[in-house]
């Protein structure tokens, strides 16, 4: 295993791994209904983001299996949702959520600092196929961390001074 | 051409031909009461429609101090004088018998009377507890599309300085927030682009989602005398119902749900890809169109035919129209608003035009519509989500600039997050971290979606809700103080149309019992409250209309929005004036970005963007290197499915809307007996095909259901999209037995029961537009048919034997006169000369 097939890897893992704290923290959080849908959106992308890994991954030999692609709801983020509802009139899972966005942050970041690795060994080995798939997905993973940035901003005030 | 029309029959009247580029000739509407002539009327009042974002103007007739009726002004460069329906009839309900008269406040459970100093005291007592226990987060203010510019400002200017919170929003949210966004994201501000004129001067109209026969009934009275005239326009129609427009259209599309943004990629696509591009425009007022180009390029129509379920051949035949038209007019409104990617949508909408080149010129111009009448003054007093003057937020100096206006400390504007929108507010309210909403001229009881969950937030213990209204309404029966307020007719102030015409309305007649003015509410508020600047002297150094007017000029002065031009005696001297109105333009500016685009500079712009797809913000340093020179932005979005798609046990699409004859949630509308008796009762639309499978004949009971609640209405077949569902989302529960929400455990009959609490990200505005639903009968009908006008898109399907169906008609009191008034008619008026044969104060002739 070399360098990039590492990275392919280890990015691999890890927009599996955003793609379903999105979708249980889009269930976890119902009654907040923008990052709810925004959330399940995003989930989109790290999914996609997984397939083309997954297909790339082929071309160096590396089978990183295509069958986890799509997370499955779980029981446990099927009661989430059901404790969500029960406590919308609490102002206390407002400091989860915060959490949970910023756990969303730092997972996306974690991403986007591997498609930059994965973009510059592509132009350092002259692999335009590899630069395409990180020009393609890159975008998305900050746009993600935009997104989670800007909730942050605007719910932390309220949130944190209602307490 | 003097003649009387029954304007509920025939709601547009007689036609007027005129040709390309004439002036649209005068036809003056005039509703007398029964038993009133003409001579008789004392005084006329000068006045414009609040019913609509049309901005008809209008005089009052006024006899032994009461309104007796109302006639269009021929001068006015909106209406040239034609009236629409509910702009004749419903001035009525002004002396409805249950408008408030006296404040109540809430004792024990019950509303009961009590004097303007209770309830105020009330109110300010509850203020000053939360400022002290838990800060100015805790107060929000959720107000109108409907009151006036001087209220709105003076209510911006005590939220934000004087409370000092982050929480003032319109229910503007629910029909303008996403043409604000879709202006701010490709012009860097907000301000409509265009003009009505431009109807007179366009070759092809293209209505987006916008049914413009009935929310702007006098201009499409005005695309009719030029279907009518010479070399007339050929209009293309998106709408997934058979409406007017639809009607008259060469190509009609009618996609699925929730597919917009698709059907504008294949469209920009095909453009593209025929090269009916203006690519000197572009160099020069554009940038992003590589991006956009290449993320439209795989957009075939045969791609988004798949999507949209609309044949791929229309839509090369739609792209063939607008990418052929030598001056193109586009109009936007709710069925790109309150859908689904809506300010991707409405965003693409404006591509079209900059890729084409059809901006600012006679006839080549955008009309990004707005909902309420005077949801643009929401919009720029900053009432709406948005700093007053269209100022940016995230822009330290303007924070600065507003501060020096208002003498405060620019800390005190909240500007460390974007304004809250009226969804987050409610979210806050649920979450108990908001506990005093003040409700001013709006009834989200009925219009916000879910309506269960609202009633649930409104009815808390812990929430304080202030209503301030003409009438106790569904939301006003859940407050714990309503205040009586006098309405258009009983109060003097300015407000703005969608095309930013600016009109004055004067108070005819007085209000009912102690009903008060909005703004005098607002000022004794801020008066109670002693709301001060950073020097100790008051906040608000207004005292009635004209004041606060100049106290907003001085706000406006150098924005673009800027009133300074404009006095309460040019207004009334003369008639409509569109801003921005200043030194260099004494008579106010028909178009804006004749001559580049202007406001969308780093320095000077509203905004600098949002993410479509996501709503995260961009920031200056993004904006600056994608815009250095403020040129306007072609925002690219990806296709993106509804978040709610129809499946085995929800098979249905479904869509609330409006109706010729009804205005929002009926407060006025239903108690004007003309318009309610043309559209009583909630109706529900489906297709002959689907209404042929279930075995449904008009006038049966049926039952529409969404995960989130039910309704009951009457069925209408008509020629709707297969697998669509329509239900009007007017109709509440202030004059059935249960008062405020369907009583009896059996389902209501308001839409929202239905609808889902999801919104555009960019815009916030809720989805009204995109949601799965199931029907089934409840009960066959008893031959009566259902309660919808056939004179509009509700109109029954030929094949359901239509026939048998009554036709609308008003009789006799809705007899309306139509006169000829060539005074107006001479191209020389035009060229902005004025003269003034019969000014507001006597009769025309």
């Amino acid at each position: 295993m070399n360098g990039i097939t590492l990275t392919l890897r280890v990015l691999h893992h890890g927009e599996k791994h955003l793609a379903g704290r999105l979708t249980s923290v889009a269930e976890r959080h119902r009654t907040e209904h923008e990052v709810h849908y925004v959330a399940l959106d995003l989930a989109g992308w790290s999914r996609a983001h997984v397939q083309r890994l997954a297909a790339t991954a082929d071309h160096y030999g590396l089978d990183l299996g295509t069958s986890s692609a799509t997370p499955v709801p779980h029981l446990l983020s099927t009661l989430t949702g059901k404790a969500s509802e029960a406590v919308a009139h609490r102002p206390e899972p407002g400091l989860l959520l915060l959490r949970d966005l910023r756990e969303l942050h730092l997972a996306a970041a974690e991403n986007s600092l591997h498609w930059e690795m994965l973009a510059q060994a592509a132009q350092a080995t002259k692999d335009d196929g590899l630069l395409d798939l990180a020009s393609a997905c890159h975008p998305e993973t900050l746009r993600q961390m935009r997104w989670t940035n800007t909730m942050i901003k605007n719910l932390a005030p309220q949130i944190l001074t209602s307490l | 051409m003097d003649s009387s029309v029954d304007r509920i029959a025939q709601p547009w009247g007689a036609r007027t031909p005129y040709g390309r580029h004439d002036p649209w000739p005068a036809r003056v509407d005039t509703y007398l009461e029964e038993g009133v002539a003409p001579d008789e009327v004392q005084r006329w009042v000068q006045t414009a429609s609040i019913l609509h974002s049309d901005g008809d103007a209008m005089d009052v007739a006024v006899v032994d101090g009461r309104m007796a009726g109302v006639r269009g002004r021929a001068e006015d460069r909106v209406n040239h004088g034609r009236l629409g329906p509910k702009d004749l009839f419903a001035w009525q309900a002004n002396a409805s018998p249950d408008r408030l008269t006296r404040p109540l406040v809430r004792r024990e459970g019950r509303l009961v009377e009590c004097d303007w100093d209770t309830a105020m005291s009330r109110i300010v007592a509850r203020s000053r507890e939360l400022l002290d226990e838990r800060g100015p987060g805790s107060i929000g203010f959720y107000t109108s599309g409907q009151l006036f510019l001087e209220e709105y400002y003076t209510l911006a200017v005590s939220a934000r300085a004087g409370i000092g919170t982050n929480h003032l929003d319109g229910n503007t949210r629910l029909c303008t927030s996403t043409a604000a966004e879709a202006l701010k994201e490709t012009f860097g501000c907000d301000g409509q682009p265009g003009c009505y004129d431009d109807i007179d001067h366009a070759d092809v109209i293209a209505l987006f989602g916008h049914n413009i026969a009935e929310t702007q009934p006098v201009q499409w009275m005005r695309v009719l005398d030029r279907l009518a005239g010479g070399d007339p326009p050929r209009l293309m129609c998106v709408d997934p119902r058979p409406t007017r427009a639809a009607r008259r259209a060469a190509v009609h599309l009618a996609p699925r749900l929730g597919t917009n943004v698709a059907l504008l990629n294949a469209l920009l696509h095909e453009i593209i890809r025929t090269d009916r591009v203006d690519h000197d425009f572009i160099a020069a007022h554009t940038v992003g169109f590589e991006e956009l180009a290449a993320r439209v390029e795989k957009c075939t129509p045969a791609w988004a035919a798949e999507i949209c379920d609309v044949p791929a051949a229309r839509i090369g035949e739609a792209a063939e129209l607008l990418g052929t038209a030598d001056r193109l007019l586009s109009t936007v409104l709710q069925g790109v608003y309150q859908s689904h990617q809506a300010t991707a949508a409405a965003v693409q909408i404006n591509n079209l035009h900059l890729v084409r080149g059809m901006l600012g010129r006679p006839g080549a111009g955008v009309l990004q519509m707005n909902g309420q009448p005077t949801a643009q003054n929401t919009r720029e007093c900053g009432a709406n989500g948005d700093l007053p003057g269209f100022r940016n937020w995230q822009n330290d100096s303007h924070v600065a600039d507003l501060a020096r206006v208002w003498n405060v400390d620019p800390k005190t504007i909240p500007h460390y997050a974007p304004p809250t929108h009226a969804m987050q507010m409610f979210r806050y309210a649920e979450q108990g971290s908001i506990r005093m909403l003040w409700i001013s001229g709006t009834n989200p009881a009925v219009s916000l979606p879910e309506l269960s969950r609202i009633r649930s937030i409104l009815g808390q213990d812990r929430l304080f809700v202030v209503v301030q209204d003409l009438f106790l309404t569904e939301t006003a029966q859940l407050a714990d103080v309503v205040l009586p307020a006098a309405t258009w007719g009983e109060k003097t102030g300015t407000f703005t149309n969608a095309d930013r015409t600016v009109h004055l309305s004067d108070k005819a007649v007085p209000p009912p019992g102690e009903a008060k003015p909005d703004l005098d509410i607002f000022l004794d508020y801020a008066a109670r409250m002693d709301f001060r600047d950073k020097d100790g002297g008051p906040l608000v150094t207004w005292h009635d209309p004209e004041s606060a007017f100049e106290a907003w000029k001085r706000c406006s002065a150098g924005r673009p929005c800027d009133y300074t031009g404009l006095t309460y005696g040019k207004l009334r001297a003369g008639s409509g004036i569109q801003w921005p109105c200043n030194e260099q333009a004494p008579d106010g500016t028909e178009r804006l970005y004749t001559d580049g685009i202007s406001w969308a500079h780093p320095d000077v712009c509203e905004s600098y963007g949002k993410d479509l797809m996501t709503g995260a913000a961009q920031e200056v340093v993004e904006y600056r290197s994608l815009n250095p020179d403020g040129k306007a932005v072609l925002k690219a979005a990806d296709y993106l499915p509804p978040h709610e798609l129809p499946d085995e046990r929800y098979p249905f699409q479904l869509t609330t809307g409006r109706t010729l004859y009804h205005f929002h949630t009926r407060t006025k509308t239903a108690r004007a007996p003309q318009l309610n008796a043309a559209a009583p009762d909630v109706w529900v639309e489906a297709s002959v095909a689907d209404a042929a499978a279930l075995g449904l004949g008009e006038g049966d009971v049926v039952e529409v259901s969404t995960p989130r609640g039910a309704l009951r209405g009457r069925l209408r077949i008509t020629d709707i999209r297969p697998g669509l569902l329509f239900v009007p989302f007017h109709y509440g529960y202030w004059d059935t037995g249960a008062g405020h929400a369907p009583g009896g455990g059996t389902p209501g009959r308001a839409a929202n029961e239905t609808t889902v609490t999801d919104w555009d990200p960019a815009s916030k505005q809720p989805l009204f537009k995109t949601v799965a639903a199931a029907l089934r009968l409840v009960e066959r009908g008893d031959g009566t048919g259902a309660p919808a006008p056939t004179t509009t898109a509700s109109a029954p399907a030929a094949a359901s034997g239509a026939g048998a169906v009554p036709a609308t008609t008003g009789g006799r009191s809705a007899l309306v006169t139509q006169s000829a008034d060539p005074t107006w008619d001479s191209p020389g008026r035009r060229a902005g000369e004025r003269h003034h044969p019969h000014p507001a104060g006597s009769p025309p002739r």
